[in-house]
């Protein structure tokens, strides 16, 4: 597997303007030849989709939901960084791309940050131009507020629903071009394969989830935008449909995978109540702005928060972290919060959570202020777990919420696929080991807006004139269609005893066990031991009812079960290769005197990618050396 | 812990008939979310050889718009909330009734899962600003008066659910349609388009078969995100300046 990054040479801060003046253009006549097949439909995928069409090429979208307006981008409620510096803090492009490379623990590439952090601007302002709602001071000019691992208020925001007005903007730029006939719409339908052909991508199999029809779809190139794959521990903050179908079966088709045990534990989500728990609910890292987080000094102190008093109260992440405080990067704080729950010192009836209190807030700021600022996520809270948090303080624990690893792409954002593109979170490359706050929606959105449209046409502007399209006649597109018939009929032959569910539950578990906050090589062994036997239980005793003819999620959802349950292995085998700890990949064994995640740059300052070499072997590991020139490698220090 | 009896609507295709389906769930906490409970008796129906109950969900934190159900007869249930967001211990009784949003706009698939592509028409029609990626000037150039900016989101706050016109006698879509005119009514980017805008999203509701309003405000009451009627005056406005073409 040959791991070319394309990175131009030149001075960083120059790198995308040298790229974008070398890159090869199509002639506005020659775009509408060129067709592009998008997968997804969320920030990335539907800014894609888009500004593709804008620029004048056929594009068609695919995605599972009923609407392209409901992608899980939607739930996303902080906010969105970018370098404006309105507030006057200090701010600047060179310490946004160094906030987010310090604050992934050195694990990513210098050249695309630095790429995110020039476009972050453009977004800001393209957003505000489709009419997105932002928040505004009483001058009429836009608000900030400051996230955690930055101490520059640098976050534009949306009350608590960012995610949800930036995808709204992006559909609604995507529905003029489906009424300009630009795009072409596919709700409902599901990628199940790519089809490639000498490792060129030629398009891709698809299942209408309405009728059951297997399609091809051929195209001049292929874009996933398919999200992360959190869903891999059953339960996490993302939308219950969220999966690596996609992006794994791209892994098979020979597009390395890169990083897949980098996974980012959210400090504030609202602990897990019972065995019913279908998903976990975020709370936004912004409370953590206002919100003091604190359990009991001593373990086993079962008294109501209220009358615990101030002297025997812990505010662990202020006494460990005095800069940055609450505010601490997620991955410190979600450790944190595991580590003094293990102390036996964690609250409300589990024993998993810690606090999250306004009391202090309220008193300084008033009831008022602090409504104005999380109303929604206080109502939300109370919904939940019918307590008040304007009277007793929040209970939160962490839960997987994002996945900084993904399918790799170089700087032009092509997997090892020619024509394979990968944008937002399905791919790995602007995060390293720990994606900061605020930080998804700018990258999903710098992708989809800014950057693939570039690289791609310069990707379509080297074929000349005219695409060399295969049909959807070709061989390619025929073997990969009886692929796809044969799983599914598959599945639905076994006819055995346990459902779909049932078996992503029991992997969640394992992989929550053995490759959640804290990892050592035991437990990995020990998962890599017992995967592969559930795995093969699966195959024996899944119960799929219904047909392949009509609308059947229990189908759905098997199949992604199914590649989940080979994606976990996968997981599992990195997080062990990977002998040291960065970011969210915390390993036991490597660890400072003071419990601190302990990074091994002479080993492993490097991407790991993945390739598949065949069904049931082990997948080879591959090498992307990390240099950085315009940043000092240096110890993460929050303290 | 309670047990309820299910009766829930079931129809295998568009084109096929539906009737009311009898279950029974045992030992439902009052902590599970009503998706959860419906979680529990599909793993029990699957673990029975039968298909489960086909529903739409996604986020379950009520935000992406996707759930969409009538309990006992009310859109997303007795709560001011999305179907996904709503808990077993606000359901009153031991019997529930869950059927899928009924509308002509919005076919049933199967089950209680129906098509709203109709929404995604009215919004192609003209619920954008024509800005082409790139072309933007900097995000502060305009100030925009923060009240105006706080109506526009509280419009924009819209979760294209459905629950308004499920919940109209006459399945009428004026409040989703009102919410996404009055968002982009109320800032100057949307200012330019607004006439074209207003008229070709009201000519799409009306070819899909949406109803008429006749102010009834059960839209606003079935509203998971408090769309306020308001938003339908300020549509109304914008139709008639549009139509005499008057310029304030």
């Amino acid at each position: 597997m040959k791991l070319d990054a394309n990175i131009p040479n030149g001075p960083i801060k120059d790198l995308w303007s040298i790229h974008k003046k070398s890159l090869k253009l199509v002639n506005p006549a020659n775009k509408r030849k060129f067709k592009v097949i998008i997968v997804g439909a969320g920030l990335a995928g539907a800014s894609a989709a888009a500004t593709l069409g804008e620029m004048g090429y056929q594009v068609e979208c695919f995605c599972f939901q009923d609407s392209p307006r409901r992608a899980h981008s939607i739930a996303a409620q902080g906010g969105i960084n970018a370098a404006k510096n309105y507030p006057g803090d200090g701010d600047s492009i060179h310490r946004l791309f160094y906030d987010t490379v310090k604050g992934g623990d050195f694990r990513s590439r210098e050249a695309n940050v630095h790429r995110l952090a020039e476009v972050s601007n453009e977004i800001i302002d393209h957003c505000v131009a489709q009419g997105v709602p932002f928040a505004r001071d009483y001058g009429g000019l836009l608000a900030n507020r400051s996230f955690g691992g930055a101490q520059v208020s640098r976050t534009f925001y949306a009350r608590g629903q960012t995610g949800q007005q930036l995808l709204i903007g992006a559909y609604q730029a995507l529905s003029r071009q489906i009424a300009a006939g630009t795009v072409t719409m596919h709700t409902r339908t599901e990628m199940l394969d790519v089809v490639t052909q000498d490792n060129i991508a030629r398009g891709i199999v698809t299942r209408n989830l309405v009728n059951g029809q297997i399609e091809s779809h051929s195209g001049d190139a292929v874009v996933l935008g398919t999200g992360g794959y959190a869903n891999v521990f059953y339960l996490s903050t993302n939308a219950v449909g969220c999966n690596v179908t996609a992006a794994y079966r791209a892994f098979k088709k020979g597009a390395g995978f890169a990083n897949p045990c980098y996974t980012q534990i959210h400090p504030t989500c609202i602990p897990v109540s019972g065995d019913h728990q279908s998903k976990l609910t975020l709370m936004s890292e912004s409370l953590r702005n206002d919100g003091r987080v604190w359990v009991p000094k001593t373990a086993d102190d079962k008294r109501a928060a209220g009358e615990i008093p101030e002297d025997e109260r812990d505010y662990y992440l202020e006494r460990k972290y005095p800069s940055f405080g609450n505010l601490a990067p997620r991955d410190i704080a979600s450790r944190s919060a595991k580590e003094v729950c293990d102390e036996g010192r964690g609250v409300g009836a589990t024993g998993l959570g810690v606090y999250l209190d306004f009391r202090d807030a309220i008193a300084r700021l008033g009831k008022d202020a602090i409504s104005a600022r999380y109303g929604n996520l206080f109502d939300m809270y109370q919904r939940i777990t019918a307590e008040n948090p304007y009277e007793v303080p929040m209970r939160i624990y962490p839960a997987p919420h994002y996945t900084m690893g993904g399918l790799w792409v170089d700087y032009n954002l092509m997997s090892t696929i020619e024509g394979l593109f990968v944008i937002g979170e399905a791919n790995f490359s602007d995060h390293g080991a720990n994606r900061l706050g605020a930080s998804a929606l700018m990258q999903g959105l710098a992708d989809g807006y800014f950057v693939l449209p570039q690289t791609l046409s310069n990707y379509f502007g080297q074929m000349g004139a005219t695409p060399t399209r295969v049909e959807v006649n070709a061989d390619c597109f025929i073997d990969s269609e009886k692929n796809c018939n044969e799983h599914v009929q598959r599945l639905l032959n076994i006819d055995g005893s346990r459902t779909p569910d049932s078996f992503h539950r029991e992997l969640g578990r394992i992989m929550w066990e053995h490759c959640g906050m804290t990892r050592t090589a035991e437990g990995l062994t020990e998962a890599i031991r017992k995967i592969p036997e559930l795995r093969e239980e699966f195959w024996d005793s899944v119960k799929v009812a219904g047909s392949s003819q009509t609308l059947n999620m229990a189908l759905e959802k098997a199949g992604r079960v199914a590649d989940f349950l080979e994606f976990g292995e996968l997981m599992c085998r990195d997080a062990l290769a990977r002998g040291e700890s960065a970011g969210g990949h915390f390993r036991a064994e490597h660890q400072t005197s003071e419990g601190e995640a302990l990074r091994n740059d002479q080993d492993f300052c490097h991407s790991a990618v993945w390739e598949h070499v065949g069904d049931n072997e082990i997948p080879t590991r591959h090498q992307e050396e990390l240099s950085f020139e315009a940043v000092e490698l240096a110890t993460r220090s929050y303290k | 812990m309670t047990d309820y009896n299910i009766h829930v609507w079931r129809q295998a295709a568009t084109d096929k008939p539906g009737y009311m389906e009898r279950h029974r769930v045992t030992e439902i906490s009052d902590d599970m979310s009503f998706l959860e409970m419906l979680d529990v008796l599909n793993e029990s129906l699957q673990v029975a050889g039968k298909e489960p109950i086909a529903f739409d969900h996604d986020c379950r934190e009520g935000i992406c718009g996707a759930c969409s159900l009538v309990i006992n007869g009310q859109a997303h249930g007795p709560e001011t909330t999305t179907t996904c967001q709503l808990h077993m211990r606000s359901i009153q009784g031991t019997d529930i009734y869950i059927e899928p949003w009924r509308a002509a706009a919005f076919p049933v698939l199967k089950d209680c899962v129906v098509d709203r592509r109709s929404f995604d028409r009215i919004i192609q029609a003209g619920g954008f600003v024509s800005v082409n990626t790139g072309n933007a000037p900097d995000a502060n150039a305009n100030a925009i008066v923060k009240e105006d900016a706080e109506t526009a989101f509280d419009s924009a706050a819209c979760i294209g659910c459905g629950a308004c016109v499920a919940a109209c006698k006459n399945a009428s879509a004026m409040l989703f349609v009102s919410a996404k005119v009055s968002h982009l009514a109320h800032l100057p980017q949307g200012n330019s388009e607004r006439k074209e805008r207003v008229t070709s999203m009201i000519e799409t509701m009306d070819e899909e078969g949406f109803g008429s309003c006749t102010n009834y405000g059960e839209c606003e009451a079935a509203c998971p995100k408090s769309i306020s009627t308001e938003n339908i005056g300020v549509l109304n406005r914008e139709f008639v300046r549009a139509k005499v073409g008057s310029t304030t």
